[in-house]
């Protein structure tokens, strides 16, 4: 084989390899779909997260919007904090939303639920919501449910 | 007995202390190549290109047969829907890398260690030698450069071929939604969690291999049977290192998490 | 070639007092040999007497334990890698089973030294190398590769790769060895007349006593370690001492024995029967 004809099959070898790289990180991986363009932070604190992880999405109306860059534990007040970054074009969110950890399905992961309140300011960078609620842990659930059953039973 | 163990402990550290100075000469050989490219084309031709066929062979073959074993398992529990998800992580973080790896031990490594022998056995490095060219720079170099250039592309199209693989037996012939495989693959593959750690697996593989192969090879001793031996020494240490680094580098990347 | 020429102008290559050793075998004992410059210098001796280790002390690729390697007035054993490597550049070459790269035709095979260690353009590349292809008898076989030419064609070859350097001298390890006599009158021809054409020095190594004899202007004979005899070809073919003759007539006894050690055969057969 001419010289010229293994450097065009070498050629295409590395270009069909840096392709694969590319596919993996884009179609395979969500390189492509997590790169949200500009985004901005709020901060929610929680009661109890749950499952809740870094990275699981931040969604508006079920539609995703952006995600949990950061969990941590406020040492005030034993409450969760929680980083919520929300893509830029999202602009218009009013400063009395609500934050709610919801599951998907009934193992699925957990992932944060935005619900739009009604004041005419709106949320910005480093923004606080307020209105949160917390994951629902099963365990809590049941305890509360039998207590309940125990109580009505004794009426 | 203790005697022998000791031996075979001594003879097995000078070999690793030989190995070693060798892999620094040969790192320092490796500033030459930039001045040779024509040197590094040849090696990605005969490393890279000759392996492609059997990479992407292997690479869609495994990945049909685990669309198979992991759709009978996960319809079980109901969530065939994961299984675009479960081909792709596994063959992201582990059986891409690896198995390509292990393909690229028995193809390429192999074949660079029996060359090297031959040009060893042929007087033909020491003819180098003495033609006043280093071998490091002719002949060591550039196959290891070539070597760590192609095994994380080699790797990357046996995942692509995989996932490929998975997508065809599992949308096609066993009916999972084509959107769904799609969605809950990108959904649960993280860019930097899983195919940024399975490339720098298949990095570390890459240089690896090859400078077990070419060390063998320049090691060997000159005569055919010495050759044949050190072929079949590269296949079986190169496989092992891969596996004890896998365990190492898995345990290391996702050992925090 | 702006090699400084200093000390013994006389001797190309002046190996002092060597002493080397294979593990517990000794092959060199206090050794000293000189190779006349300009001149045929013909080493013989049988084989595993070190032959061939004595050329890697002359390239500088093996070390002795002790002494001195001086070549060309440089001592090799003691040099700098760069500074040996530029003193290879005045030495050529002739490995035994030739050692041409496998994956290059003949012509770049020649080209190879030229193009790795000079700037010179293409044009005149294919010039020089098509002279000492020429020279070899080999300028139409340019396009085969090594696999495709003759034990006797492939050491042409290898001699028009190891002179193209224009060397000072030139190394034949056994070139003679396993080919036909017409392949093997060609190579005594061809080492002969690249020595008297280029004013080179030459060294060859060989245990073929008639074509070593033949081309030598001097001949040094090894043996246990040392120099058994020197001096000119005639003188070798006259001079009486056991180990000389024996080597030189080719008879199977002699100071070299026929057998291996043992003990004693008449006992090993009729002494008691062992396990």
């Amino acid at each position: 084989m001419g010289n010229r004809a293994v450097e065009i099959v070498v050629g295409l070898f590395v270009a069909t390899g840096l392709a694969a790289l590319v596919v993996l990180a884009f179609r395979v991986g969500n390189l492509g779909s997590q790169s949200d363009g500009p985004n901005y932070t709020v901060i929610a604190y929680f009661d109890n997260i749950g499952g809740l992880t870094v990275k699981a999405p931040v969604t508006l109306a079920g539609v995703r919007i952006g995600r949990v860059t950061n969990i941590d534990i406020d040492k005030e007040n034993y409450r969760a904090r929680v980083e919520l970054s929300i893509q830029k074009r999202i602009d218009n969110l009013p400063i009395d939303s609500s934050a709610a950890i919801l599951t998907s399905g009934l193992l699925g992961a957990k992932y944060v639920g935005l619900e739009p309140g009604a004041e005419d300011s709106n949320l910005k960078q480093g923004s606080e919501i307020t209105l949160t609620q917390s994951a629902i842990v099963l365990e809590n659930l049941i305890g509360q449910f039998l207590y309940n059953q125990a109580d009505g039973k004794k009426k | 007995m203790l005697a022998s163990l000791g031996a075979r402990l001594l003879s097995f550290l000078h070999r690793m202390g030989c190995a070693f100075v060798f892999f620094l000469n040969s790192l320092r050989a490796l500033l030459s190549v930039f001045g040779h490219f024509s040197l590094l084309i040849k090696q990605l031709y005969a490393v890279g290109v000759l392996t492609l066929l059997i990479i992407l062979v292997s690479g869609l073959f495994v990945g049909m047969v685990l669309g198979f074993q992991g759709y009978n398992t996960l319809v079980d529990f109901g969530a065939e829907s994961s299984l675009g998800l479960m081909v792709a992580l596994s063959l992201t973080r582990e059986l891409g890398p690896v198995l390509a790896a292990l393909l690229f031990a028995g193809r390429a490594g192999s074949a660079l260690t029996a060359e090297i022998g031959l040009m060893k056995a042929t007087e033909q490095l020491a003819a180098m030698e003495m033609m006043a060219v280093d071998p490091f720079e002719q002949v060591i170099a550039p196959r290891l450069l070539a070597g760590i250039i192609a095994m994380p592309l080699l790797a990357a199209l046996f995942t692509v071929m995989g996932v490929y693989g998975g997508y065809l037996v599992g949308v096609l012939q066993l009916g999972v939604d084509s959107g769904v495989f799609l969605s809950s693959m990108q959904h649960g593959v993280d860019f930097y969690d899983d195919i940024v750690t399975g490339v720098i697996k298949s990095g570390v593989f890459g240089v690896t291999i090859t400078w077990i192969a070419v060390y063998e090879g320049y090691d060997a001793v000159p005569t055919s049977e010495g050759v044949a031996k050190a072929t079949t020494r590269t296949v079986v240490s190169a496989s092992l290192a891969i596996l004890g680094l896998d365990y190492l580098l898995t345990a290391m990347m996702f050992g925090g998490a | 070639m702006a090699e400084t020429v200093s000390g013994d102008s006389e001797n190309f290559v002046d190996l002092r007092d060597l002493s080397f050793c294979y593990g517990s075998r000794v092959i060199f004992d206090h050794f000293s040999l000189q190779v006349p410059r300009g001149k045929v210098t013909v080493i013989m001796g049988p084989s595993g007497c070190g032959k061939s280790t004595l050329l890697g002390f002359i390239g500088g690729r093996q070390r002795p334990q002790s002494g001195k390697v001086i070549v060309n007035g440089r001592q090799v054993n003691g040099l700098a890698k760069r500074d040996l490597y530029e003193l290879r550049k005045s030495m050529g070459m002739m490995f035994q089973n030739s050692a041409l790269l496998t994956d290059l035709d003949v012509f770049d095979n020649v080209a190879f030294p030229l193009r790795t260690h000079t700037d010179l353009p293409a044009t005149l590349i294919r010039k020089l190398v098509l002279m000492k292809l020429q020279q070899v008898g080999l300028r139409g076989a340019r396009h085969l590769l090594p696999a495709e030419l003759s034990g006797g064609m492939t050491r042409r070859v290898a001699l028009a790769r190891a002179v193209v350097l224009d060397p000072l001298m030139v190394m034949y390890d056994e070139p003679f060895t396993g080919l036909d006599p017409v392949s093997m009158g060609v190579i005594v021809k061809l080492i002969r007349e690249l020595n008297d054409s280029l004013c080179m020095t030459s060294v060859v190594v060989t245990h073929d006593v008639p074509e070593g004899l033949s081309i030598a202007d001097r001949v040094y004979l090894l043996g246990a370690g040392n120099v058994v005899a020197s001096g000119d070809p005639d003188y070798m073919r006259t001079f009486d001492h056991p180990v000389v003759r024996q080597f030189i007539d080719g008879l199977p006894d002699g100071p070299v024995a026929y057998h291996y050690p043992a003990e004693d055969y008449r006992q090993e057969l009729l002494g008691r029967a062992q396990p």
